[in-house]
């Protein structure tokens, strides 16, 4: 069979489906593409912050590396190698007040180690200071920084350099990887302070002062190797430089930390980073369901510094109850209006609609001045002579005071699905239950409510993935004891300014609302969710 | 056996073992609230409204027709509250003796069982009837807390509670001094102003993507329409939280990005990652009250117009957005409410010079409750009916066109 144009038949109806869904994709592209950026990109960025740890092996690289050698279990500070490169992160870091943002990561884990780090960011410039002292007064050229970048930089580097001078606050320093081979510590210890003021930008590596680092770094590598005999006039130098090594003061790296703070000699500190120096961790969750991490892997904290687990119990049990006064509320509503002539039915959802169209502020701050110690409920009550004047009620600032709001709240977002249910049960149902004989209560439960059920499913589902998450209500009526984990979540954004855990807090709650979510599709289905009647 | 009177098809209750102790015990409910108010004591006011009570029903049921009967109740009581209490007096007893009158009729006439079948029993008619108590006392406490705070808006002290000279409704008690702040104070209009930019500028991305996207979704053969649906209607189901959370992330880079490259200014950035995340939000409103107009669309009448002619854009134009246009118009004021009441993601994504009036809410609320708050509260409350009004009138027109029966 063929179309008017001679294509078979199939072909040319395939075409035309094609061309059809080509063409309602094209439509819905410009959004989804929206939605991707602007909202699930972020949440992907978050969830990816809720395990992402590179700030200690990003801030202390040669440390993390050279620490895979030491065992936590073994009781002591690791070797003098490892607190050479500490060194040499240290002085990176602190020249970049990078060591303060570090010090305040490591102390979400272990209170009071950011002290450490600031106090140390400010000695470890010091260290290897003598060495550069002693190899200065040897020649005055170990003083300039272009004595080491001749020695050090590649060649093309050097070329360009010479070509144009300014070339060398941008272009990104390469080391020659002979002279890698033969100064291994000093090519790297010189590539990284020129890095360093390439990344600032403000001024020449070849014209800023050498850190003592790069003194030590060398002295470390004549130390171990002895003259590296190469030719030329540098070569010359070092070989001078090489004979008085032997005879210069050895500086003891680690007793010099401990002059910096004893802590760097605790085994703890070091286990601590050895633990967060992975790229991923899992710390954040850990923190967020009260374990932490030990020697011996992941354990409880203490009774005394539990709070999430809580919080999350808290936040459910309060959810469950406020979804609860919602059904047990919002369905004799939702039966009377589904009953009533239509004409009245209308009137009364006003009632209903009037609190969902009105702003969330609104109503909180309506409750947050009626439910007050001298507002408008007690003052009644008082008045009335149920409760004395001395006796008022706490109604807000603590559960109580959240329940009561959020329930008032969300009670619509519970009559409306409820009602559109209701509306689909024909009366004749339950007329016909009690003409065969059934009380009034048998045919309500055994016929009327069985139906009613995808409508208590669809707006339980719903008012609990509300209230799960809710911020704003909790933290004006909630106080201390009424405040849930998005709360929690919040602190850490704006004021804890920890993250990492916000986000692994976060990513638990979603899990949840997921789950829930994809209940709520399989029992009502996503495409009919309906707004307002 | 008794006999047994009826009215219509409902039997007249007895009057002495039924209506007049009823309204006898409602009477001496007001009567415990007026004792408590005028300090006579709860327990001579619960007799003398209870005596009172007792008296209107009889004198009602016997001697007076309907219309005079309300009436006269209304106006005895009136006074009698007018001479105890002052104007506030007047007022209460205007309502005590309107509710006294209906309720005493209410019972005498078997009103209250019109709507049940005739042979239904006692404990029938006294649970429907308690069941619309318990309705009507829901729906109380779904506006009451709305209502309240009208006129404790206009208290001329900056207390939050109803003052004597209130109660008394003594004119010094009122004062529009609270409104007069919130149109002086710039810390209340430079966030009003800055909700009046962001929310029209949300909405307006929200709705013309949104409706692109409901008409391709409307389509019959849509590859992954579940998944695609699910991925647009996410940002109303995610918590706010924790979409705010993501974006503070997100959105913190992309500003300094949007900084860097195009070389705009701060606040303007601001604006944008602001509007973008509402906009965000408002876009599941919008998907779904489209979706749902566009259910009842004729797809005939797109082919129809085709047939004749008309290009894809015209078709659109003149022939399938008028008969949406409620469906978006209401979606436009879903994403519009969205982002005007929007506080969370506004806090984590927007800068000091992007305060909303929200937030401004918010911050009063949490740190130095102010009373402006209220009247600031009752304006939004007007906004909100206006907007309820616009979509009901939009709601019946979708109706009619449709050719449903108007409700």
């Amino acid at each position: 069979m063929v179309a008017a144009d001679g294509r078979p038949l199939k072909a040319s109806l395939n075409r035309a489906l094609r061309r059809q869904k080509m063409r309602s994709l094209m439509l819905i592209a410009p959004l989804l593409l929206f939605i991707m950026i602007t909202f699930i990109v972020p949440i992907g960025q978050m969830l990816f912050r809720s395990v992402e740890n590179t700030i200690v092996s990003d801030t202390l690289p040669r440390t993390t590396a050279s620490l895979g050698d030491w065992s936590v279990k073994s009781g002591e500070a690791p070797s003098e190698d490892v607190f050479y490169a500490l060194t040499q992160d240290m002085v990176v870091a602190a020249e970049g007040k990078n060591h303060t943002r570090l010090g305040s990561r490591l102390n979400y884990e272990a209170p009071g180690i950011s002290s450490l780090f600031r106090k140390s960011g400010r000695g470890v410039d010091k260290i290897g200071g003598d060495y550069g002292d002693a190899f200065v007064a040897l020649d005055p050229a170990f003083k300039d920084s272009t004595t080491f970048a001749d020695l050090i930089a590649s060649p093309a580097w050097l070329e360009a350099v010479a070509e144009d001078p300014e070339d060398a606050k941008t272009r990104y320093f390469r080391v020659n990887p002979d002279i890698a081979e033969i100064l291994p510590y000093t090519s790297d210890a010189y590539a990284a302070f020129a890095r360093f003021y390439q990344d600032e930008g403000k001024k020449s590596p070849l014209k800023a002062k050498l850190w003592n680092t790069v003194y030590l770094a060398l002295y470390q590598d004549l130390s171990r190797n002895g003259d590296p005999a190469l030719e030329g006039d540098i070569g010359a130098k070092l070989t001078a430089a090489a004979a008085i090594v032997p005879d210069l003061e050895v500086e003891v790296l680690s007793e010099a930390f401990r002059k910096i703070d004893k802590d760097w000699l605790d085994p703890q500190v070091w286990t601590l980073m050895k633990r967060y120096s992975p790229k991923i961790t899992n710390g954040y969750f850990l923190n967020s369901i009260d374990m932490q991490k030990t020697v011996d892997g992941p354990a409880w904290r203490d009774e005394d510094q539990q709070i999430y687990l809580t919080l999350f119990w808290r936040t459910l049990l309060m959810s469950v109850t406020i979804t609860a006064s919602c059904i047990l509320l919002g369905y004799p509503v939702a039966w009377l209006l589904a009953n009533l002539q239509a004409r009245t039915a209308n009137l009364l959802m006003i009632f209903v609609l009037l609190p969902f169209w009105t702003s969330l502020l609104v109503r909180t701050s309506a409750w947050k001045i009626l439910l007050q110690q001298q507002g408008v409920i007690n003052d009644i009550l008082v008045w009335l002579g149920i409760v004395s004047d001395g006796g008022r009620l706490a109604l807000i600032n603590n559960a109580t005071g959240t329940i009561i709001a959020m329930t008032h709240i969300l009670l619509p977002f519970m009559i409306l699905p409820l009602y559109s249910v209701m509306k689909t049960i024909p009366p004749a149902y339950l007329r016909a239950a009690k003409s065969l004989g059934a009380t009034d209560w048998t045919a309500f439960w055994r016929v009327y409510f069985p139906q009613s059920v995808p409508g208590i499913g669809a707006g339980s589902i719903l008012v609990f993935i509300l209230s799960i998450g809710y911020y704003i209500t909790p933290e004006i009526v909630g106080g201390t004891k009424g405040v849930f984990i998005s709360n929690r979540i919040a602190y850490h954004i704006s004021s804890s300014l920890n993250w990492g855990l916000a986000a692994a807090l976060g990513t638990i709650l979603l899990a949840v609302v997921m789950l829930l979510y994809w209940a709520y599709d399989r029992i009502v289905g996503i495409d009919n969710v309906k707004l307002g009647g | 056996m008794a006999k047994v009177v009826y009215n219509g098809l409902v039997p007249t209750p007895s009057l002495l073992g039924f209506t007049v102790p009823v309204t006898a015990a409602l009477g001496g409910f007001f009567g415990l609230l007026a004792g408590q108010a005028t300090g006579i004591g709860a327990g001579l006011g619960i007799v003398s409204g209870a005596i009172a009570g007792a008296i209107i029903a009889y004198v009602l049921a016997t001697m007076l027709p309907y219309k005079t009967g309300r009436w006269a109740t209304i106006g005895v009581i009136g006074i009698i509250g007018l001479l105890t209490g002052g104007a506030m007096g007047l007022v209460v007893g205007l309502c005590a003796g309107a509710i006294l009158g209906w309720c005493a009729y209410w019972l005498h006439l078997g009103k209250y069982r019109r709507s049940l079948p005739p042979y239904a029993t006692t404990g029938q008619v006294l649970w429907h009837n308690t069941f619309k108590f318990i309705c009507g006392a829901i729906l109380f406490f779904l506006v009451a807390p709305i209502v309240t705070i009208i006129p404790l808006s206009f208290n001329a002290q900056d207390f939050f509670t109803f003052t004597p000279e209130m109660l008394s409704l003594d004119p010094a008690g009122y004062s529009l001094k609270h409104y007069q702040d919130f149109f002086t104070n710039q810390d209340w209009l430079r966030p009003m102003k800055n909700s009046l930019i962001i929310a029209p500028f949300a909405t307006i991305i929200s709705v013309t993507l949104g409706t692109l996207a409901a008409i391709g979704l409307s389509q019959s053969h849509v590859p992954f329409r579940r998944a695609i649906m699910a991925i647009l209607i996410s940002p109303m189901i995610v918590p706010l939280i924790i979409s705010a959370t993501g974006m503070f992330f997100f959105y913190s880079q992309m500003g300094l990005w949007m900084e860097d490259t195009f070389g705009i200014s701060k606040s303007l950035s601001g604006y944008i990652k602001v509007i973008l995340a509402h906009a965000a939000l408002g876009i599941p409103f919008v998907i779904i009250t489209v979706t749902a107009t566009l259910v009842g669309f004729d797809n005939s009448l797109t082919r129809a117009a085709a047939n004749m002619g008309a290009t894809p854009t015209v078709t659109f134009f003149r022939v399938q957005m008028p008969l949406i246009l409620p469906g978006v118009i209401s979606g436009a004021l879903f994403a519009f409410i969205t982002s005007f009441d929007e506080v969370v993601v506004v806090l984590f994504v927007g800068a000091a010079a992007q305060k909303t009036l929200p937030w401004q809410m918010f911050t009063g609320l949490r740190e130095q409750i102010s009373p402006t708050i209220l009247a600031v509260a009752t304006i939004l409350v007007c906004v909100s009916i206006m907007l309820l009004a616009t979509l009901e009138i939009l709601r019946r027109r979708s109706e009619r066109l449709r050719g449903m029966s108007p409700t």
